[in-house]
């Protein structure tokens, strides 16, 4: 598979000394859509600058489709589409007017039949000749991605598209970047939503720190990470884990654990939620023959932040 | 080291290439800032119009009507026509400067220059937009208001083709220190104070409402240290034939400001200067 952007050694030291970028090295593979991970202030909005042109890099080099970004920067820039993580809009522009600028700022002729079908694909059509301020947070940000397609960029940078936004216009946006992705649009998302890069990404990349620790297809990484828990509140506290319990005792349960927790009160059983046999009918079952009560359940994804302990405890 | 050469962004580095690459330019791009730009200011026209127009008429009528009718002639010229040069300069001045200040502040403050940094557009195609705009919207104010002051002055313009060169030379000139004045300011107290320190105080005593010729010898001497007499002088000229300095200088300070303006800006663009962190 092609390589439509390719980020080597990138560095980041930013005016005030603070070190955003560590060393970030990552290819992007065409028409992929690629989920940036990160908590706050891992770096990814640095990253997504330094590639869109509004950072200057500090170290490394970066080419989109073969143009060095800083001794091509054209040719670099036109391929590109960004929609950041900041509502910035123009106020007292109608949405049609600042679509249509986006266009040409990006170096292309008028194209109104374009513009008419991003619009429409966004439900902005109704609201072009409304100024933008007069918009909803969800709809300035849908105009934002208007902009970003107005000039038909082949990279499409979303940083933190699901901010802000209502459950149906999310289902919108994953429906319409599918839809970009099919027409051959590479798109590479930042995301703190760990369910979001799962069902949108064909590979997912942490950044921590400014160090890129992991790049991985999504489906690989769930696997590896991919971990839910079981928590069962005891009706009557155990003192100790009953033999029956026992790792090899649980046959279907591999790699599932179960522990004793709060002064015997709670069983937390950890499993992976992608395999076939989570291990948690057997379970079940045995503690029925056991005996053992329990007066509630309650079940849980690992979240992210569960996710970069680990990686961080692999990466140490 | 030896990698510098390859860091993106590098300031040397993409101010070498950027300049190999402005041999096409991005003539859309232009014309998307400049239109968008001038879009802008139509849509408030009667208010951009309004002020400055009522102004130099407040001028006019105190004094060129009230105050010059009891003036005697300077260098030939009646009180009344002799103030016109100056108070258009004063107008281009402050206008120029404002709307290519603002034209550039505004989208630094409300963080949609993201996207003018993040298009295929070089340094040279964003000034041509924003500062052209800026130098558009002043020659039209001024060109209004010496439309308006015929109504209260009868004046010929002897060089008119002279006149419409300094007033565009000087719009330009004056857009650009605007530009970069938008780029400098982080707050909006800056972007008011050199208009407001500097630059009314200059054209005020830039010889706007006297000959510099008037001043005692010495005064004549710290005059000449004033841009804006050279910018006033030239252009009076090109109305009535007669000048404090010789046309020359005055082009060639015009000239030498409009290339100090243009070195700030290129350093601006390469170095990233309150644009790129
Ligand atoms: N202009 C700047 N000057 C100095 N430090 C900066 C600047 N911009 C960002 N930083 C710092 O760089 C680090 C990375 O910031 P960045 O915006 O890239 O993080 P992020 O991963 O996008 O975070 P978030 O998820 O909150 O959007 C942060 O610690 C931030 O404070
Ligand atoms: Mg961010």
């Amino acid at each position: 598979m092609s390589v439509i952007l390719s980020i080597q050694n990138l560095g980041k030291t930013y005016a005030s000394g603070f070190e955003a970028l560590k060393d970030v090295s990552l290819d992007i593979r065409r028409g992929e859509i690629f989920a940036l991970l990160g908590p706050n202030g891992a770096g990814k909005t640095t990253l997504i600058g330094i590639v869109c042109g509004i950072v200057n890099g500090s170290a490394g080099r970066v080419c989109v489709d073969g143009h060095d970004i800083a001794r091509d920067f054209r040719a670099a820039r036109a391929k590109i589409g960004l929609v950041p993580q900041e509502l910035s809009t123009d106020a007292f522009e109608t949405v049609w007017a600042t679509t249509r600028f986006s266009r040409g700022l990006f170096g292309k002729p008028h194209n109104d039949a374009h513009i008419e079908r991003v619009l429409r694909e966004l439900s902005l059509w109704d609201k072009r000749g409304d100024k933008i301020m007069t918009l909803s947070g969800g709809m300035k940000r849908r105009v934002m991605i208007a902009k970003a397609l107005a000039h038909e960029p082949e990279i499409l940078f979303l940083d933190e598209p699901s901010a802000g936004v209502d459950v149906a216009l999310r289902r919108d946006m994953w429906a319409m970047v599918r839809r970009l992705r099919d027409a051959g649009v590479t798109i590479i998302l930042t995301t703190h939503y760990i369910e979001e890069a799962e069902e949108m990404a064909d590979r997912i990349g942490v950044i921590h720190g400014g160090k890129l620790i992991l790049v991985e297809d999504t489906a690989v990484l769930m696997q590896k990470l991919g971990k839910k828990q079981l928590t069962l509140h005891l009706q009557h506290p155990l003192a100790q884990l009953p033999a029956g319990l026992a790792r090899d005792a649980l046959q279907d349960a591999r790699d599932g654990t179960l522990v004793l927790a709060d002064d015997g009160n709670t069983l937390i059983y950890t499993y992976d939620s992608q395999t076939e046999q989570t291990g948690i009918a057997a379970l079940l079952r045995r503690l029925a023959e056991l005996n053992i009560d329990f007066k509630g359940l309650r079940s849980s994804e690992s979240s992210l932040e569960d996710i970069f302990v680990n990686l961080l405890k692999e990466h140490a | 080291m030896t990698r510098e050469a390859d860091v993106p962004g590098n300031p040397r580095k993409a101010g070498r290439e950027r300049a190999a690459t402005t041999g096409a330019l991005n003539l859309y791009a232009i014309r998307a800032i400049y239109l968008f730009e001038m879009a802008r200011w139509f849509r408030t026209f009667m208010q951009s119009a309004a002020s400055p127009v009522i102004s130099t008429s407040l001028y006019f009528v105190v004094f060129g009507a009230a105050i010059g009718s009891r003036m005697g002639e300077i260098d030939g010229v009646p009180y009344g026509a002799f103030i016109i040069p100056g108070l258009v300069m004063l107008t281009l001045l402050t206008q120029s400067i404002s709307n290519a200040s603002f034209g550039i502040y505004m989208p630094k403050w409300s963080g949609t220059i993201y996207e003018v940094l993040s298009a295929p557009v070089s340094a040279t195609e964003v000034v041509m937009g924003y500062a052209g705009a800026a130098a558009t919207k002043s020659v039209l104010l001024g060109l209004i208001i010496l439309a308006t002051a015929r109504l209260f002055v009868a004046y010929e313009i002897a060089h008119p083709v002279w006149m419409l060169g300094f007033l565009v030379l000087t719009a330009i000139t004056f857009s650009l220190f605007g530009f970069i004045i938008g780029i400098w300011a982080d707050n909006f107290e800056k972007l008011q104070v050199i208009p407001l320190m500097i630059v009314t105080p200059l054209a005020f005593l830039g010889g706007s409402f006297y000959s510099i010729n008037m001043l005692p010898a010495f005064w004549q001497k710290v005059a000449l240290i004033n841009p804006v007499v050279y910018l006033i002088s030239g252009f009076r000229w090109s109305f009535f034939g007669v000048a404090d300095v010789s046309v020359g200088l005055s082009l060639a300070m015009i000239g030498l400001f409009l290339a100090i303006c243009l070195g700030v800006i290129v350093w601006i663009f390469r170095t990233g200067y309150r644009i790129r962190p």
